[in-house]
């Protein structure tokens, strides 16, 4: 699954219009992805859960950069999250069905903010950005 | 059968309450045949899907998104018995219709993006657990009879 020429401009004017709040996306992107598929907690037991909790925010806020970096350097993602590639493959192995229940989560979130700008042909391009992403950090578990 | 606590009973029904079956039943289909283009092959004989565009428009994408989502809410009103209110049409789904039902998880998903868009900040966390388990049983119960 390749990125077309128009879906990478979709996902750069999406993430422009984004903006300055990708932080908060990344931290209500984690609150519903806790609350809509409970099993996703078991890899941050030792996190407060509480709404507003500041490990959530921490966390959601190096999601987002993550994400922004990935879009940054969009013809090359796998170079670009290289490093965190490595850390999801050797450290944290989480299991590759949570990238897609993310990614369905930070498409509710740009839903619930951004309903205009989240033309199907939005979507779909956004949702195969995602889908890359959680391809490049699940590329080196075996 | 599945248990409904109160609340996610009452997040399901005031949510359905305002839906336009019509529109949000058109759109999430005419998004399932953008966002996962396979799913065309199901619909070779509704005409013109050649892009976003006429997809969106075309009618019977419209029509069969407003029966999909009509039956759709068989389920909000038979919360208790959805294995049975959709045993029929899981039959039809596999023995006429052979569909992978994988599509009925990806169209539950793409619902959620839609409800989530006409609903915004009221389509809470709380909502999308309690729509989101929903359309997964509705899609359980649509693969329980496939053999």
């Amino acid at each position: 699954m390749v990125l077309s020429g128009n879906d990478k401009t979709n996902v750069k004017g999406i993430f422009a219009k984004i903006g300055g709040h990708a932080d908060d996306y990344g931290a209500e992107t984690l609150e519903r992805m806790f609350v809509t598929y409970p099993q996703t907690k078991t890899y941050f037991p030792h996190f407060d859960m509480a709404k507003g909790s500041a490990q959530i925010k921490a966390h959601g806020k190096k999601v987002a950069a993550a994400l922004v970096e990935a879009v940054n350097h969009i013809d090359d993602i796998a170079g670009a999250l290289s490093k965190l590639s490595d850390l999801h493959a050797q450290k944290l192995r989480v299991d590759p069905v949570n990238f897609k229940l993310l990614g369905q989560c930070f498409l509710v979130v740009v839903a619930t903010h951004n309903p205009a700008a989240l033309t199907p042909e939005v979507h779909a391009s956004l949702d195969k950005f995602l889908c890359a992403v959680g391809s490049v950090l699940t590329a080196k578990y075996r | 059968m599945v248990h409904w606590s109160a609340e996610e009973k009452q997040l399901i029904a005031s949510v359905w309450g305002k839906v336009s079956v019509e529109e949000c039943g058109a759109e999430a289909l005419a998004r399932l045949l953008i966002v996962y283009p396979w799913t065309q092959r199901f619909f070779s004989n509704f005409g013109n899907l050649s892009s976003p565009t006429a997809i969106v428009g075309n009618p019977k994408v419209r029509a069969h998104g407003k029966k999909v989502l009509t039956s759709f809410g068989e389920a909000v009103k038979n919360l208790d018995n959805i294995k049975g209110t959709f045993s029929k049409l899981s039959e039809l789904h596999c023995e006429k219709l052979h569909v992978d039902p994988e599509n009925f998880r990806l169209l539950g998903d793409i619902l959620i993006i839609v409800l989530a868009s006409h609903f915004g900040r009221e389509f809470t966390p709380a909502c999308q657990f309690a729509w989101q388990k929903l359309v997964g049983v509705v899609a359980h119960a649509l693969a329980r009879k496939y053999h």
